[in-house]
């Protein structure tokens, strides 16, 4: 019993990873896909969080009689990692916000059919096209 | 400590506080000055590097007077101040020539926050070069992406938009896979200092734990690299994106994730391991080989110019990984020219095409039409840059195919060797479609009458061209430092 807690959390940390993987693959709303890799990027800091922590470790703060504690650096790490998560997302979102602006959508299919319809025009009738999109 | 002692951490700093700078100016004028100094002033940093490597050897610097492996340490050898050379060289003449770029394609309200993401990606990108911690790469490589992200979704076009999310998730996925990958070469050794780890690797190195952790770093790195077949954001991306952009992220960005790639093989896991006990060298090389033959096909097929120059970039950076498969010195030498002379090359054109969309307002093959008479400096730049892309002697890109060529042939793989042939068979292609349209067809009727790019684009594009055939000819500066940093890669653990 005393192995599986170690053990088990990596097993969670597989699951989400694997989860918002498939998330960003599968899932043609872009918003949809963030929370995918908010997912993905989630099991990594648990990741790092798993591996500075010692069986019966403690907090490492500076006391008489402690001898036995947990590294401290995975979690500075990965309150970096958090911090660029945010901002990934962050970003991520505001793309979103101006795709459906531009786009109407935030649907990956009916983005991409918009774009092939502004392709087809564009093929025939050149200098009409051009004087359009030119400055 | 003088000012002196502190350059390794300058050249960072300057572009990273120049880009709130840019924005608290706010003014767009202004903004562009401010960053047009911060990044001549990291070239001249970077240039005072560079003299102090090759005179005394490689700087160590303590960020924070803390020791390594404990703080963090910024280390500057040949291989890094000779990149961190060719980093700040782009966007310093980038900026030279987005004055009048930027004006006309992005909206004035956007140009200082412009000129603030263009100095951010400028930082990381610089940071990536000069850290020597494993975790910091990961932070600089966020940082210079999070600001690409934005550059790119500045282009005209709504495209623009969707492929920078297109990028966005793409690099996320790549930047966490390496955090994965630092993270069990942390697990297993307990530091961060590429140095160190380098010393505490080989002792643990038949562990599933590292295996895992080198396979996540080389495909995350892959994918910030645009290697074959993870390139897919990039044509997208460099398409859409403004014209200074793509300039400054095209001879940039991927270049900087090539010296990535170097340092974690060759300078954490050793080539030994990297190269010979993995399957890497045969990877990359069918990889590289693959990306060289099916991006050069794909440009030949492209009518816009910039999006064929986007798959002429995939291929480039073929080759530079051929050269890294060889796992000889040679091949390690033509890796690290090419990232230096594929920034000149990719500079030149596509800050041209930059001038062509200033001046004519599109860059498709029709624009090009009778464009030699109309815009004649412009589109001679265009030619010197396309030799120089082919490998035409006397030009820098002859010196990286000589040197891969080179290489190939000591290890008796000339089929290889033929393939490269052909793939700069499959340039003179695509390069030959743009002069056919510039100078054999006349220009269409009724169009309106331009004149040529304004000088502030012209210059930049210009010293570009000459660095190409200047570093085609003398190759004493660029092939000794290669040779020198190829050397410092291999011995490192010999």
């Amino acid at each position: 019993m005393n192995l599986l807690p170690g053990v088990f959390n990596y097993l969670v940390v597989v699951f989400l990873m694997m989860a918002g993987f498939y998330v960003v693959i599968a899932h043609g709303n872009l918003v949809k896909k963030l929370v995918g890799l908010g997912l993905f990027q989630a099991s990594v800091f648990i990741l790092y969080i798993t591996m500075g922590n010692l069986a019966g470790g403690q907090a490492p703060i500076v006391a008489e009689d402690l001898t036995l504690y947990s590294s401290p650096l995975p979690h500075v790490l990965i309150l970096t990692a958090i911090v660029v998560g945010v901002a990934t997302t962050a970003v991520g979102l505001a793309l979103v916000v101006r795709i459906h602006e531009a786009y109407g959508s935030v649907e990956e299919d009916e983005i991409h059919a918009k774009d092939l319809a502004d392709d087809m025009p564009m093929q025939q009738p050149d200098p009409a096209d051009k004087a359009g999109d030119g400055e | 400590m003088s000012l002196w002692d502190h350059l390794p951490v300058l050249v960072v700093i300057v572009p990273l506080l120049a880009g709130p700078m840019c924005v608290l100016v706010e003014r767009p004028r202004a903004a562009w000055g401010v960053a047009l100094v911060a990044a001549w002033l990291s070239f001249a940093i970077a240039a005072a590097l560079a003299v102090q490597v090759v005179d005394t050897g490689t700087i160590s610097y303590e960020l924070g007077g803390w020791a390594p492996p404990w703080g963090i340490e910024y280390r500057i050898d040949t291989l890094g101040s000779y990149v961190l050379l060719i980093v700040t060289a782009i966007p310093a003449l980038v900026l030279v020539a987005a004055k009048r770029s930027v004006v006309h394609e992005i909206p004035e309200e956007l140009i200082a926050r412009f000129y603030g993401a263009f100095m951010l990606a400028f930082a990381g990108l610089a940071g990536i070069v000069a850290t020597g911690d494993a975790f910091n790469v990961f932070v600089f490589l966020e940082i210079s992406s999070l600001a690409s992200y934005a550059l790119i979704s500045m282009g005209r076009d709504r495209r623009a938009l969707t492929s920078a999310f297109e990028y966005l998730v793409m690099g996320t996925i790549g930047a966490t896979f390496i955090l994965i990958g630092i993270g069990f070469l942390y697990m297993m050794t307990g530091t961060l200092n590429m140095q160190d780890l380098a010393e505490r690797l080989p002792a643990v190195l038949d562990t599933n734990t590292v295996r895992a952790g080198f396979a996540f770093l080389t495909v995350g790195i892959g994918l910030k690299l645009a290697m074959f077949p993870l390139h897919l954001w990039l044509p997208n991306a460099y398409t859409y994106a403004p014209s200074v952009v793509t300039a400054f992220l095209a001879a940039t960005a991927t270049k900087v994730a090539v010296y990535a790639l170097l340092r974690f093989l060759f300078g954490v896991f050793g080539f030994e391991f990297a190269l010979r006990e993995m399957p890497l060298d045969d990877i990359l090389m069918i990889l590289g080989l693959a990306g060289i033959l099916t991006a050069s096909l794909v440009a030949v097929f492209q009518e816009d110019i910039k999006r064929m120059l986007a798959y002429s970039s995939v291929a480039q950076i073929g080759y530079m990984v051929l050269g890294i498969s060889l796992a000889s010195p040679t091949g390690v030498i033509a890796a690290t020219l090419h990232v230096f002379n594929h920034a000149l090359m990719k500079g030149v054109l596509f800050l041209a095409l930059g001038a062509v969309v200033y001046r004519i307002g599109g860059v498709s093959l029709r624009d090009f039409a009778g464009l030699g008479r109309r815009m004649p400096w412009t589109m001679a730049a265009i030619v010197l840059g396309g030799l120089s892309l082919i490998g035409v002697p006397p030009t820098a890109g002859f010196i990286t195919k000589w040197y891969l060529v080179l290489g190939t042939l000591e290890q008796g793989l000339w089929p290889v060797a033929l393939l490269i042939l052909l793939g700069s068979l499959m340039a003179v292609v695509y390069v030959w479609k743009l002069v056919e349209a510039a100078y054999f067809e006349p220009v269409p009727e009724g169009a309106a009458k331009v004149r040529e790019a304004p000088w502030s684009m012209l210059l930049p594009i210009w010293l570009l061209v000459g660095a190409n055939i200047y570093f085609g000819i003398h190759t004493e500066v660029t092939v000794g430092m290669a040779t020198q940093a190829a050397n410092e890669l291999m011995g490192l653990r010999p």
